[in-house]
């Protein structure tokens, strides 16, 4: 009999500690929602602020609202295990705009899974960034240094949120796949967490900025 | 006419608007007219003469594929230094509505300006989001083209205003005369498709169910693939005892393009549906491939209502096997379907829709008596 009461405390801290991982997890993928929908805020505060030239204000305004549109519909669709959809890399048509050039279809028309709208956004911020003179030329201009700091923090928050998200769900993963948890359902229903992987640096990969470039994180 | 044409793509890339721009700026030379290109170029292309480089374009995303753009302040300054020495009468931009080179011109100059819209615009919000820097840039256009019915509609619809439809040329002397690639197209015949495989609605799939009939019934018949995509993976699609009779050349330069026209007996465009012109068939048709088409609106009006190639059911692969088998039969309807074709592309060279564009410069320039182009 005291076994079984042993046995029972052990299976109940274990639930336990899944039900915690589960709501860290959760708390993880509310600060990475929250610090993703920031930051395509800010770009498309820095698009509409008519600071840029209209074609780099265009591109982070295209950009942002992919990204914007993009979390609507996942947390619209999905449930709270899930940040987006999942589906990565699928193929892209690097048209050289042959297609696009005909007829105007294709990809255009399709929402794009959160993943790779948030990756296009940190691309499509680097590449505004990387333009020659990109510092300088907004240098002076009212309202355009609080805006870039803004711009920066909360790509920095993208960065590190998203660390914080993946390092929980690899933490809970580990917990749910031994083999009691399993056996038992400790889990209930709960669907698995599933990694969130995006393209989010900021600096364009091997380039050594001459000031122009968003700082280098750390660590 | 001094004229100033902005390409916002980088120029030596494979492209329908760099290749209409490059057949219009040739068309208008052979006119008279005085014309500079600006465009994005790789510091290693050789350039034509006409061709002013501003600059390596930058691949970013847009749109839902990867696009190489010039967009930023030194992009800008470049575009302003080439207006400003130009001394232009008008300034033809591309693609406005595109982050790059032809927008840029429009934010910088001043003059009259008259741009072509070839892509049908999808998401007209972003235009409002963007709106303090595009607007004024926008509003400074004073006449718009667009190459079809569809990128109309929707410039009239983001935009208010209307445009003029002129639909893309075609070279018509460059695709004449051409001798078929080696080996075709060879004793058993041959059928010929020019597209992107993996595009659904460029039909690829409708023809090769119609090859496997078509296939069968005649040893030797061979298809020629020519375009981007995954060989392998449309190869899987037709039957092993067939595969050694598709061959498939993947992307080809513009020469082996025109060569494929000519390398094949029957030459195929089963597209389903998008087509607001068809290019690919009026090249085929100044090749004087003869031609089997889907019944698309665009199709039949380019083939005169089935005069200057054969028509066949949308999609109907049975429908496309006994087409094909027809003309495959009869050497005499190949060679007067080809005549007719010769013909009737003609109208669509781009010495006629050279004019046409002229008139709309000669529309928007001030006070400028109309001369003979």
């Amino acid at each position: 009999m005291a076994i079984a009461a042993i046995v029972g405390v052990y299976v109940s801290w274990r639930a336990g500690r899944v039900d915690r991982l589960h709501a860290r997890v959760e708390a993880a993928r509310g600060a990475l929602d929250a610090a993703l929908v920031r930051r395509s805020s800010v770009a498309l505060e820095l698009a509409s602020s008519g600071l840029l030239d209209p074609a780099t204000s265009l591109l982070l305004a295209q950009a942002g609202h992919d990204a914007r549109a993009a979390a609507r519909l996942g947390s619209a669709r999905l449930g709270s295990a899930r940040l987006g959809s999942a589906r990565l890399g699928s193929a892209r048509l690097d048209s050289g705009q042959h297609g696009h050039g005909q007829h105007g279809h294709g990809q255009a028309d399709q929402e794009l899974p959160r993943e790779l709208a948030e990756s296009d956004l940190s691309r499509a911020l680097r590449a505004a960034f990387a333009q020659p003179d990109f510092r300088t030329s907004l240098n002076g201009q009212g309202g355009a240094a609080e805006l870039l700091a803004e711009l920066e923090a909360a790509a920095h928050q993208v960065f590190l949120a998203r660390r914080f998200y993946n390092d929980a769900v690899a933490v809970t993963l580990s917990a749910r796949r031994r083999r009691l948890v399993r056996l038992l359902r400790l889990a209930g229903n709960a669907a698995l967490p599933e990694f969130f992987e995006i393209d989010d640096s900021l600096v364009a990969s091997g380039g050594e900025g001459d000031g122009a470039d968003m700082p280098r994180l750390t660590g | 006419m001094k004229i100033g044409i902005v390409c916002p793509y980088t120029w030596d890339v494979p492209g329908g608007v760099q290749q209409h721009i490059r057949d219009l700026a040739e068309a208008l030379i052979d006119f008279g007219h005085d014309v500079s290109v600006i465009s994005p170029a790789d510091d290693d292309s050789p350039l034509p003469a006409y061709v002013v480089p501003a600059g390596r374009a930058v691949p970013v995303p847009y749109n839902g594929s990867v696009a190489r753009l010039a967009f930023g302040f030194l992009s800008a300054s470049r575009v302003r230094r080439w207006v400003k020495d130009g001394g232009f009468d008008v300034l033809h931009v591309h693609e406005p509505a595109v982050p790059s080179l032809s927008l840029l011109a429009c934010w910088v100059a001043a003059g009259p300006i008259v741009a072509t819209v070839h892509t049908a615009i999808p998401r007209s919000r972003v235009m409002h989001a963007a709106n303090t820097a595009l607007q004024p840039a926008f509003e400074k256009i004073s006449g718009r083209i667009a190459v079809s019915e569809a990128a109309r509609t929707t410039l009239v619809e983001h935009f208010g205003g209307d445009a003029v439809v002129i639909p893309n040329g075609v070279a018509v002397h460059k695709y004449g005369k051409a001798d078929p690639l080696p080996g075709w197209p060879g004793p058993g015949g041959a059928i010929g498709f020019l597209g992107r495989m993996e595009e659904p609605r460029k039909g690829l799939p409708v023809l090769l169910r119609a090859f496997e009939t078509l296939g069968a019934g005649r040893p030797g018949l061979r298809l020629l693939i020519a375009g981007p995509g995954d060989a392998d993976e449309a190869l899987a699609r037709v039957p092993p005892r067939l595969r050694d009779r598709v061959v498939m050349l993947g992307q080809v330069s513009e020469a082996d393009k025109i060569r494929a026209y000519h390398s094949v007996d029957v030459f195929c465009a089963p597209n389903t549906g998008g087509e607001s012109f068809g290019l690919v068939l009026a090249e085929a048709m100044a090749a004087g491939a003869p031609i089997v088409a889907s019944d698309l609106d665009a199709f039949r009006r380019v083939l005169r209502g089935g005069r200057a190639g054969e028509l066949f059911a949308t999609g109907d692969a049975a429908d496309l096997a006994r087409a094909a088998g027809r003309l495959l039969d009869d050497q005499e309807r190949r060679a007067s379907l080809s005549a007719a074709a010769s013909s009737a592309v003609r109208a669509y060279d781009w010495s006629v829709v050279a004019r046409d564009v002229v008139s709309v410069y000669q529309a928007v320039v001030p006070g400028r008596v109309a001369v003979a182009p």
